[in-house]
């Protein structure tokens, strides 16, 4: 956090221009508060996390008289905490990889292969945005459960890519458009398939664009709530959105 | 152009199979279910007409989650949108410390819903939150605000409002840079006050930006469930239902799959209508 220093003469000068007392006062006073409200919730509940519970009662501010490192060590040290951060590692390395893979491939195909209902197909896969997987959950968790897949990482995974591909193959599809269109002649008069066009020069140049569906994909799987909660069953497999709320159950203020 | 058959049947299907059969085929499904009384288990046979989606209606859980989800669009047209806006044209200011305020304000939006969720049970709570900790220092039997049906759901859009302005607030940092400054630095030539200035130049400018923050603001609501699970879990008594942890508790904690797939039908229709509907009225020259 920054103090609300006063600007000197030279600074203001480079800045443009310069800005009465009163008005700056006003900027960090409101800018001061919002802070004060954002982050007094996430200081409170991370030093809650060292006091006991009768201290949390009497001074719920402050730093606590006694530091009760075992809140926090006794999650860091226990495996279940390390097993739900594998889990959720595990779900969200297959859900980027295969977005990744499929996406990309499909985005290929109606960027550079002319074929007869391409504009159809691609609008398909865009229905996929409109609306969120809950509201398809029940015949998703029965489909799950007649495939066999109930209480599996692949029963949240294939979901999960699935609802990813609408989006990733936007972004995948208007990447690929702007590669230049030369590249594609230069290949095909040196005699490279398509295949080995999009191994070899689409994807190489692709890295800003594959960086940026992966970051997506990841963190929405790594947050992801809803899908693990009806899919998964044994606590062994949970991913630790689910486990945080199993810790909610016992009143240490760090899980809870 | 030759060979182009390998890549139509290598890399088309996997996308396409996956996608229909997540995606697509569910929300068929869900359309047909909707139409029966059936647990899951065996085949659908109860055909039963729109009974399920008479029962929605006239199901006062569901029409507090409406209300609740109209609510949530209001409030964030009304506060969240104004206030990130106020915001970002604060921190896109030439000052001192304006990138850090920028990336402290964004921090709400980082962190996962859940673990939003978790934290404001925390500091809402009655006995040992920060909450208690400030009723208590000026002598007052602190408030169990979750747990009162009155008051939860304001609880509750607070920490909509704290999660979720960092968000919109970059929307509008980006929309401000996009704007000429020297039609900021005509109007200073103008002699236009810096009130005149936001409100005659600034805010015209920046109309597609409000309209894009709103969609998404509306897109949220009809999506919100991470959070309100650990806060409130819907409770009391149904009193902070969103639409989807109200076809949660209802239709797959009971495992009622036919009402539960006439919900899920209903919000599909919700978002599509709005979805266009918003697009068509409001974003049509975007």
């Amino acid at each position: 956090m920054t103090e609300a220093a006063p600007i000197d003469a030279a600074t203001a000068a480079s800045s443009g221009r310069r800005l009465s007392a009163g008005t700056q006062t006003y900027l960090y006073v409101s800018m001061l508060i919002i802070a004060g409200i954002v982050v007094i919730p996430l200081l409170t509940t991370a030093t809650g996390g060292f006091k006991t519970l009768g201290e949390l009662r009497g001074n719920p501010f402050g730093l606590p008289a006694e530091w009760q490192w075992s809140n926090y060590g006794n999650i860091l040290t226990s495996q279940r905490y390390w097993m739900q951060m594998g889990n959720s590692l595990l779900i969200a390395g297959l859900t980027v990889f295969l977005t990744l893979l499929f996406a990309s491939m499909a985005a290929f195909t109606f960027a550079h292969v002319k074929f007869f209902g391409s504009d159809f197909l691609l609008n398909y896969f865009l229905i996929g945005l409109m609306f969120p997987a809950a509201t398809a959950i029940l015949p998703l968790f029965i489909r799950i459960r007649d495939l066999g897949l109930l209480d599996t990482y692949w029963g949240v995974v294939l979901p999960q890519v699935a609802f990813g591909l609408g989006m990733s193959i936007l972004l995948f599809r208007n990447y690929f458009k702007n590669l230049p269109p030369e590249l594609f002649d230069a290949a095909f008069v040196d005699g490279a398939g398509y295949l080995r066009f999009f191994w070899h020069i689409s994807l190489p140049l692709s890295r800003p664009i594959i960086a940026t569906v992966g970051i997506i994909s990841f963190v929405g799987s790594w947050n992801s709530y809803i899908l693990p909660l009806i899919m998964l069953n044994s606590e062994s497999k949970y991913p630790w959105p689910l486990g945080i709320m199993v810790y909610r159950g016992n009143s240490a203020p760090i899980g809870s | 152009m030759r060979g182009k058959w390998p890549v139509l049947v290598l890399f088309l299907p996997p996308a396409l199979l996956l996608f229909t059969v997540f995606v697509i085929l569910p929300m068929g499904e869900a359309a047909r279910y909707s139409f029966y009384n059936w647990n899951g288990y065996g085949l659908p046979t109860q055909w039963i007409g729109t009974k399920n989606y008479e029962l929605i209606f006239r199901n006062g859980a569901f029409r507090t989650a409406l209300i609740n989800n109209g609510l949530i669009i209001v409030i964030s047209i009304c506060i969240q949108i104004p206030l990130a806006l106020w915001l970002a044209t604060m921190v896109s200011r030439n000052i001192k410390g304006a990138l850090a305020f920028r990336l402290l304000f964004f921090l709400p939006y980082v962190l996962a819903d859940v673990a939003a969720g978790m934290i404001w049970r925390f500091v809402y709570d009655g006995e040992f939150g920060l909450v208690a900790g400030i009723w208590n220092f000026f002598r007052a039997a602190p408030p169990f605000w979750l747990a009162d049906k009155q008051v939860a759901f304001y609880a509750v859009l607070s920490v909509i409002v704290w999660k979720y302005f960092g968000f919109h607030m970059m929307l509008f940092i980006a929309g401000l840079q996009a704007i000429d400054k020297s039609v900021l630095e005509a109007a200073d030539i103008d002699g236009a006050t810096g009130w005149q200035k936001f409100y005659r130049v600034t805010l015209p400018l920046l109309g597609s930006t409000v309209r894009l923050s709103v969609f998404f603001a509306v897109v949220g609501s009809l999506q919100l469930f991470d959070m309100i699970m650990p806060l409130t879990g819907g409770g009391p008594s149904n009193a902070t239902q969103t639409l989807v942890t109200f076809l949660y508790s209802f239709g797959v904690m009971r495992m009622q799959v036919g009402f539960g797939s006439a919900v899920g039908v209903v919000l599909f229709i919700i978002c599509v209508t709005l979805a266009f509907g918003y697009k068509r009225i409001f974003m049509r020259n975007d």
